[in-house]
């Protein structure tokens, strides 16, 4: 590494700086700490995110990787893509976001790309069909266990109105196939009441 | 050419609002992303929707690559790029402003019960997802068999996802499936 071992002079960004005496990573290393992430993270990338930024890098403790996670998941959007974004911006600014956030994405959006050509010029290959269907049974199957493992989750004690809340949900988008932005404006605004009452 | 700039823009306006909506991830939107690319735009078949997702699920790298396949698919490159920056910017947009604040808000009560809330809808979001796509795999019973076997494995053991989807992809190879 050709960094000055010395004081480095600390840059005018780090908004909430990372707390002192760890390494704080430059856009370089966050674009490729990130990359590594996208490109070992088969099957979702939170077990290698935390691997790569906890263990390996030592970029964060593990209370503040789930800190930051944590708010992550009241955002919208990718979880992981917006850590990216968040992470890179307390360590580098806005170069360190757009570091992290293309080494995240760069790598799996060339791999989806190629994947696109070979699926609309071969997919529909007679000895591919059953590749195909075989692939697409398993990943439902794949999903039906997520939602059960986060419904076991949530279950634990007693039946709470957030039971409710799912199942309804479940049934105005999964089953009745209403406009997910119709079904949210009711169902959030009910769930976090909710949420607020239960809590009191 | 025409056309295809109208598609872009549907498909830029469609991932957009589906970044803002997708509590607790990207599988969360399937459900949406399926009926607007299958029912309404008529974009995507349903069969092909579930294998491009599976793809995606086989593939290294975040969930949300999935509308990059599925951008390229419907529109090309161009598509895939559109797709994937709808998907994105304006989530990380956020993102970005809220690094800045985190510290403040981190034990707020307000995130804390806003999370809270947003569990159940993003649970019945991504069971909506997963009743989407099998509805769209399982076509016999040897795909239904398969769906059965996946979601055993991944929620009974500790094997890891990919040999189910290897399993699947080997016997449907073999003629199987």
């Amino acid at each position: 590494m050709p960094e000055p071992a010395a004081p480095v002079p600390s840059p005018p960004v780090p908004h909430p700086p990372l707390p002192p005496g760890r390494h704080v990573p430059t856009p370089r290393e966050l674009f490729l700490g990130f990359a590594k992430i996208a490109v070992c993270g088969f099957g979702g990338v939170l077990a290698w995110s935390r691997r790569v930024i906890v263990q390996e890098r030592g970029w964060m403790s593990p209370e503040e990787f789930n800190e930051q996670l944590a708010l992550c998941q009241v955002l919208p959007g990718p979880n992981i893509v917006n850590f990216s974004v968040m992470f890179g911006s307390r360590a580098a600014g806005l170069a360190g976001s757009l570091a992290a956030l293309f080494g995240l994405l760069g790598p799996p959006v060339i791999l989806m790309i190629l994947a696109g050509i070979l699926y609309r010029r071969y997919g529909e290959l007679p000895e591919l069909r059953g590749v195909l269907s075989g692939l697409a049974a398993a990943a439902a199957g794949l999903l039906i266990a997520t939602s059960l493992q986060m419904i076991r989750a949530m279950v634990k004690n007693r039946l709470t109105a957030g039971h409710i809340v799912a199942v309804v949900t479940f049934g105005a988008a999964g089953i009745l196939r209403m406009p997910l932005l119709w079904v949210m404006a009711v169902v959030i605004p009910i769930s976090i009441a909710f949420a607020w009452w239960e809590r009191r | 050419m025409k056309q295809d700039s109208d598609i872009l823009l549907a498909l830029l306006m469609n991932f957009a609002l589906c970044s803002l909506m997708a509590v607790g991830g990207a599988n969360s939107v399937v459900p949406e992303m399926h009926r607007q690319a299958v029912d309404v735009h008529l974009w995507i078949s349903d069969r092909k929707f579930s294998e491009l997702f599976a793809i995606a699920q086989a593939a290294p790298g975040p969930n949300v690559v999935f509308v990059t396949l599925l951008g390229h698919y419907i529109a090309g490159v161009p598509g895939a790029l559109v797709t994937t920056f709808a998907m994105c910017a304006p989530t990380c947009t956020i993102a970005y402003l809220v690094a800045r604040v985190f510290d403040r808000f981190k034990d707020a009560t307000w995130r804390i019960v806003i999370q809270a809330g947003l569990v159940p809808v993003t649970i019945g979001l991504i069971a909506a997802s997963a009743l989407i796509v099998a509805r769209a795999a399982d076509r016999d019973a040897a795909t239904f068999l398969i769906t059965i076997a996946s979601f055993a494995l991944a929620y009974w053991t500790r094997i890891t996802p990919l040999a189910a989807l290897a399993a699947a992809a080997g016997l449907g190879l073999i003629g199987i499936i």
